[in-house]
């Protein structure tokens, strides 16, 4: 017992700031991609042919746009760009409520709004949710797990994730479904009582991710159910996530942290 | 005994053209095949594959004594008698070359689909007094990957648990034909997310060898630092999750954070936590050099006195060992006759470890000793992972202390056509190999992918034989392998 309470000590306090600070990444963590499109060159166009995804569109200054959704953070367009119009920034900030929210033309943030008062009345300060892997690499679910653990420590918020759907307000989605796991998906979300939310988390279960227009995968989570919130990244870092979450239940807000709702929120944000 | 000659010898990572590849008969070509094992071989993959011709067998056996990898083919029979009772080490490959092709490997015991679970038809049954089923999955309680296990039991006790898989299935090695593709060093990356590194390596060393490039000394060293780091990580958060598993939260909560120290680390060096898009054919994309360098080895210092602080308390508890100890063993001589690899197979006493096998470099000039136990239980798989991250530690210092400068990358060119290659990678769960065909206009004709756990998922069933099945998930974090690095 002495040697257990000895080690409590050696560890201390590990649990983020964030939202009550932001945090800093390391200078070359890849986050969100800003656009430059006034440096484009007329016609150039080899981000757009690097780019193993398609995300990126409209090169050669016209109307140049990355699509954060298929976007798997890997670097081509940036090291391809001869201008440097397409550049990594350490905001792990980038969720969005719609699929067209997620395309960038330029720096501007993507930040998800929140639920509408009545169903944040209901999930803002509990929400359990079911995940369920479609094709997943483990790349994401291992991130989602970390989200439980001391630092990230979801459950400060009310939200957990929980065995079984019927449990659940809403389902997280990782993976671009594949065809063997459409059914089960199915089956899952019908499964879980409604109101209920769905979150489609990284790449794949945003758009297909590197396996985008295979023949057995369905290109993403919006090919079986609906989406209510869209976490890009492959894998989305666990502060993306929980960013994502809190935004979503309108506990977070702006670009500098926390929430208006205050008044109706967490004493332990405080 | 079989006299057949043997097969092509060839290095981990070395290209051989097509011609130089025996084509046996198929009785001579199976001949070989349980031959070579029988000498102390190990299956690393058995597959069919065509492209344009007549379809053909071909068959990989390392030989861990010498540090040669054997290559030999056969024409495809569409019928032919199963390798598997006579080296059972084949009977997921013979499976999944059946589900393939349609070809009947006769004499197969068990003869279901590896990758089409709804077409997986009846399971295995046990029927008497008080014999019951349990069946769960896809979708599991916990975050993981789906798969469907059916235990049949009798009271609590497992008499025979089956693994029906391929919930996970993306195709990628279909995919791959007439590659490589702008995404396939990323499918590579996400074949098991997991293990970005190991997958990513073994690929980049695949192309190296096909394109005959050389590769800097300094992007050797920063590969295995990112791969020991991944080893690191993940070792770790599973002794975390072992914890977690039978109640003892300090450990369980102090090794998940420790583990995100590893990921922060590997972030980093090449900005994303579980190093995506750091390795890269010819070399890698981030070095580790200057500051970077020593705050890897500064965090490594302190990840070990973090760890030894937080999961050193398990091996005092006796709490702990009580549900760790004698908890689903498997023997030595399954491990062996089953080709279990990495951590599962050096628990069991196995001394399988690509790293001092088949060494390419840095390991070959630095050399990492290899962690085994005998005891093949839960405790020894953990214990394993326990003395492979402080060795994981030790070696990843030491390289960045000796980093030699160089560039980071070269460009690998254009693939040899008509040839073949094997590349071999310790990855964290065990050895990933991939094996790269190229046809006449360079372009890949087959790639074949094996993950780890195609291998070790025989082994956790095998383990939960007369096991309570109240024990499972101890049993399965134990082995944790990878759904989609099996479903592919």
């Amino acid at each position: 017992m002495i040697k257990i309470v000895r080690a409590r000590l050696h560890q201390g306090h590990q649990t983020t700031t964030y939202p009550s600070q932001v945090p800093r990444l390391p200078e070359r963590f890849r986050g969100k991609l800003e656009l430059s499109p006034e440096k484009c060159p007329d016609g150039c166009a080899e981000c757009v042919d690097a780019c193993p995804t398609g995300a990126i569109s409209g090169a050669g200054r016209a109307d140049l746009k990355l699509d954060l959704g298929r976007c798997i953070f890997c670097t081509e367009c940036v090291e391809a760009c001869p201008v440097k119009a397409i550049a990594y920034t350490s905001e792990f900030r980038m969720s969005a409520r719609t699929r067209e929210a997620l395309v960038v033309r330029d720096r501007e943030a993507v930040l998800a709004e929140a639920l509408d008062r009545k169903i944040r009345g209901l999930f803002g300060r509990s929400l359990k949710l079911r995940q369920v892997s479609a094709g997943g690499c483990n790349g994401c679910e291992v991130e989602v797990n970390a989200l439980s653990n001391v630092v990230f420590d979801l459950g400060r918020f009310g939200i957990q994730f929980v065995a079984s759907p019927r449990h659940a307000d809403g389902l997280l989605i990782t993976g671009p479904v594949t065809r063997n796991m459409k059914l089960a998906l199915e089956k899952t979300y019908a499964a879980v009582p409604a109101p209920k939310l769905v979150i489609a988390a990284g790449a794949c279960a945003i758009a297909g991710g590197p396996f985008i227009g295979m023949s057995s995968v369905h290109d993403g989570a919006r090919s079986t159910v609906p989406v209510d919130l869209f976490i890009p990244g492959c894998p989305p870092h666990p502060l993306t996530l929980l960013d994502g979450l809190l935004r979503l239940l309108g506990r977070v807000e702006g670009r500098t942290g926390l929430s208006s709702h205050q008044d109706r929120g967490d004493p332990n944000q405080a | 005994m079989t006299t057949a000659a043997s097969g092509a010898l060839i290095g981990n990572g070395e290209a051989v053209a097509l011609t130089a590849v025996p084509v046996f008969q198929f009785p001579d070509f199976r001949g070989r095949v349980i031959g070579g094992v029988a000498e102390g071989g190990h299956l690393k993959a058995l597959f069919g594959w065509e492209s344009g011709g007549p379809r053909t067998l071909t068959a990989v056996i390392g030989h861990g004594a010498t540090g040669r990898i054997e290559v030999f083919s056969s024409p495809l029979p569409s019928e032919f008698e199963a390798i598997t009772p006579d080296c059972p080490q084949a009977h997921m490959f013979e499976r999944e070359i059946a589900e393939q092709f349609g070809t009947v490997p006769r004499g197969h015991p068990w003869l279901r689909p590896v990758r089409d679970p709804l077409g997986h038809g009846d399971f295995f049954s046990v029927s008497g007094e008080e014999v019951h089923e349990v069946a769960v999955g896809p979708v599991h309680a916990g975050v993981i990957e789906p798969g469907h296990f059916r235990f049949q039991c009798h009271g609590e006790q497992v008499l025979h648990l089956e693994i029906v898989l391929g919930y996970q299935h993306r195709g990628i090695e279909a995919g791959l034909r007439g590659g490589p593709h702008r995404s396939t060093l990323f499918q590579m990356e996400t074949a098991a997310g997991d293990t970005c590194v190991g997958h990513a390596t073994a690929y980049s060393r695949a192309v190296e060898g096909l394109a005959g490039v050389e590769v800097s000394a300094t992007a050797h060293a920063v590969r295995a630092v990112a791969l020991e780091l991944e080893r690191i990580a993940n070792h770790v958060g599973d002794l975390g999750a072992l914890a977690g598993d039978v109640g003892f939260l300090p450990t369980a909560a102090y090794c998940g954070r420790v583990r995100g120290d590893a990921l922060n680390l590997t972030t980093l060096a090449c900005g994303n936590r579980i190093g995506r898009g750091w390795v890269r054919p010819g070399g890698v994309a981030f070095g580790v050099e200057g500051p970077i360098g020593t705050g890897i080895v500064n965090g490594l210092r302190k990840l070990r006195d973090d760890l030894r602080s937080g999961g050193g308390l398990l091996w005092r508890d006796s709490t702990v060992l009580a549900r760790f100890e004698g908890t689903g063993p498997v023997a030595r001589s399954d491990g062996e006759s089953l080709g279990l690899v990495g951590v599962a197979a050096r628990a069991s006493g196995v001394e399988r470890d690509v790293r001092a096998e088949f060494p390419y470099e840095p390991y070959r000039t630095l050399a990492l000793g290899t962690a085994v136990r005998e005891s093949g239980d839960v405790h020894a798989r953990a214990f394993v992972r326990w003395l492979e991250v402080e060795q994981s530690v030790a070696y990843a210092q030491e390289l960045i202390a000796g980093l030699p400068s160089g560039p980071l990358r070269s460009s690998p060119g254009p693939l040899r056509a008509d040839s073949l290659t094997v590349s071999l990678v310790e990855a964290w769960r065990g050895e990933v190999c991939h094996v790269a065909i190229t046809g006449p206009d360079g372009r890949l004709a087959a790639y074949k992918l094996v993950d780890p756990s195609f291998h070790n998922w025989s082994g956790l069933a095998l383990a939960l034989r007369g096991q309570a099945i109240s024990d499972f998930p101890l049993c399965n974090k134990s082995f944790n392998l990878s759904y989609c690095g099996h479903d592919l």
